[in-house]
């Protein structure tokens, strides 16, 4: 990990280190092996459900950047509260999110985390502690640097976190939130998804100096990851938290990685130089995790096929889902005043740091 | 019962409902240490803190964007724009954020946003604006428009308690304009239309300020009996005394100080249009702001705001019909 020159990085500057972590074992390095392994097979297998036409709409996926979403979603506790993008498929699973709500979430059926109501990642689980995206992302910053304020307010040791694109950092709700985090201080955590594209737009058309500079002039630090270490991830969200929940105030930790495939389904992603793409499949974040824990001996062959089996049956589950009701298409604008309150919930925390 | 401005009145409404629950804070622009721009909320940071009558840095989306992450683990903002015409800045927020997450997630978004609105007293073209038809069009807000001292403060409550984003419309020229007795402590006012003068031969149906200017020019109408309905709530709008009132008195004035096109007063004649058309003795007429930027200059002013002439003749119109 290493604060970024002013060169705009296109990818990461050093080899990952072997242990990037002290506060991981050998469970954690296998569960972070795992999540990342059920994004890319929930991934994989709602493309093929896409081409069947069984997904409407498009799909988005984070192909190759699994260890970004997984590896912060590591480090946060239950009680902590996350805004997930689209390409975070990963921070769903870490909070415990099940795969066939996911899979019929994708196809817009009843079981779906919306109920048909929105499509693709667009959605968050309440339940786990996690507020779904809106199209227009940095929106998200200013609502985690809201549920971070909230916290102080209340003098609680929680952390918020949320993640966004490079093409975010062009619109101004980027700088309402870097600006407002550092101007009081919160405890949040903003994780820059560095992934050299947004749609087609490279991001040395984005801006001319690296967002991760920007946050001093904001009052707080910015840290470039390689985003394709999940446990670089974690650590650096690790640290991130720590400071977060200590009074220290925000982080921006800018995640270097690269969208794999298309913006979204529909997209051939012609614009992209192959040699670029064929560098990073070199460094796919799956494959690095997997050689680590071989090295320590465990049977990722193994953990694969099980990932697989439980995808399989998700699909199948969520497939016999039915759709919808048109019926209740219009229910549900308005929360009732004599309703009980509805509030986020906590999520699943991992980490063997919690001390489950 | 205590005799009060409207400006006292929402003052009041803020101050008995943060009184009662400490999950209430304040957030805006200048509304701590200096009051706000209007003095709402004078004299609220001594007794509850800067934490909970927060001096914001100057922006609507981060205004309206922290907000809906504070109401969502378990806070209750009241953001204030400083002037309606600000809330462009932070519209998408309001519209895209706060108003479809629930029926996306379940996750209820119970802010109140604050709109400080209208004009009459030369504030230009950004500090005239009346934004309502915006979020009356967007689905998932409510929004709210008090005519009097009494609802004033009944609605800011109810808008507080309202578990979903509601948008609360004041009128700046109504704040120290319009007085009248306030009942004591807490209280809340339906979202449900008012008569403000019973009547049967015409009904002007109307809301925020134009209430007054309703009652002024239908006051003494060549001894015609006028009724006035106050809608109070735009969203929702309660279409059954809006159908009452034409029942009773077929013959229907709608004005909105608002720029006409799309503005609340469409949605109303739409209505009576598709539900009350057996009941009407004559065309419903429309009085309101032009399609034009509301301009600084006082007779170029007054020469866009719908005026107590302007209604009076409308009103006239259509009693001879």
């Amino acid at each position: 990990m290493a604060t970024s020159s002013t060169d705009v990085p296109i990818g990461p500057s050093s080899r990952a280190q072997e242990n990037p972590s002290a506060y991981l074992t050998v469970d954690d390095r296998v569960g972070l092996l795992g999540a990342m392994l059920f994004m890319r097979a929930i991934e994989e297998r709602a493309m093929n459900l896409y081409r069947q036409g069984k997904v409407p709409g498009s799909f988005y996926d984070g192909f190759g950047q699994e260890a970004v979403s997984v590896g912060a979603t590591w480090a946060m506790a239950a009680a902590d509260r996350l805004c997930v993008l689209h390409r975070d498929l990963g921070a769903h699973l870490v909070r415990g999110v099940q795969p066939a709500a996911i899979l019929s979430q994708y196809m817009g059926r009843e079981a779906g985390i919306t109920r048909g109501r929105d499509g693709n990642v667009h959605f968050g689980d309440h339940r786990t502690g996690c507020v779904g995206m809106v199209s227009m992302l940095p929106d998200m910053m200013l609502v985690a640097a809201g549920m971070a304020m909230a916290f102080k307010l209340r003098g609680e040791q929680r952390c918020a976190l949320t993640w966004f694109g490079d093409g975010s950092t062009s619109r101004g709700d980027f700088h309402e939130a870097m600006n407002w985090a550092g101007v009081q201080h919160l405890p949040v955590i903003f994780i820059l998804e560095n992934n050299q594209f947004a749609y087609s737009t490279p991001i040395k058309q984005q801006f001319a100096v690296n967002p991760v500079e920007r946050a001093a002039a904001y009052g707080f630090p910015g840290v470039s990851v390689d985003g394709n270490d999940v446990e670089a991830m974690f650590e650096a969200t690790r640290i991130a938290r720590e400071r977060a929940i200590g009074g220290g105030g925000p982080t921006l930790i800018e995640a270097v990685t690269m969208r794999m495939h298309g913006h979204g389904a529909h997209d051939d992603m012609k614009y992209v130089p192959k040699a670029l793409v064929e560098e990073w499949r070199q460094k796919d974040p799956i494959d690095r995790q997997s050689a680590r824990l071989k090295e320590l001996g465990i049977d990722v062959e193994a953990l694969r096929q099980e990932v697989r089996a439980e995808v399989d049956a998700a699909a199948k589950t969520a497939l016999a889902g039915p759709m919808p009701d048109p019926a209740t298409a219009t229910d549900r604008v308005f929360h009732p005043r004599d309703a009980d309150e509805i509030l986020l919930g906590d999520g699943a925390a991992p980490w063997s740091g919690f001390g489950s | 019962m205590t005799e009060m401005t409207y400006l006292r009145a929402i003052s009041d409404g803020l101050r008995t409902e943060m009184r009662e629950d400490d999950r209430v804070l304040l957030m805006g622009e200048d509304i701590g240490v200096y009051g706000g721009a209007f003095k709402v909320t004078d004299g609220f940071i001594e007794e509850f803190g800067a934490d909970r009558v927060m001096d914001t840095p100057l922006a609507e989306s981060g205004i309206v964007g922290t907000a809906v992450g504070a109401a969502v683990v378990g806070l209750r903002p009241v953001c204030e724009m400083q002037f309606a015409d600000f809330v462009s800045c932070g519209f998408d927020q309001i519209v895209n954020v706060a108003g479809k997450m629930l029926y996306r997630q379940g996750l209820p978004v119970n802010i109140t946003v604050r709109l400080p609105s209208g004009g009459g007293f030369s504030g230009g073209p950004f500090h005239s604006q009346n934004p309502e038809a915006w979020f009356m069009h967007s689905p998932g807000l409510k929004v709210v428009a008090p005519s009097t001292a009494e609802d004033a403060k009944g609605l800011i409550i109810a808008s507080i308690r309202d578990p979903n984003p509601v948008i609360y419309m004041e009128h700046k020229n109504l704040y120290r304009r319009v007085k009248g007795e306030v009942p004591e402590g807490s209280y809340e006012t339906p979202f449900k239309a008012r008569v403000a003068r019973e009547g049967d031969d015409l009904v002007v149906i109307t809301y925020g300020a134009m209430v007054h200017t309703a009652l002024e020019a239908t006051a003494d109408l060549d001894g015609a009996s006028v009724m006035v309905l106050d809608l109070r709530s735009l969203v929702p709008l309660d279409e059954d005394a809006i159908l009452r009132a034409v029942h009773h008195c077929s013959k229907v004035v709608v004005v909105d100080e608002a720029n006409q096109t799309c503005a609340a007063g469409a949605q109303v004649s739409a209505l009576i249009a598709e539900r009350a058309f057996e009941d009407l003795d004559g065309p419903v007429l429309r009085v309101a702001s032009p399609d034009a930027p509301i301009p600084f200059s006082p007779p170029l002013e007054a020469a866009v705001l719908p005026s107590v002439e302007r209604v009076r003749e409308a009103c006239r119109q259509l009693l001879e019909y």
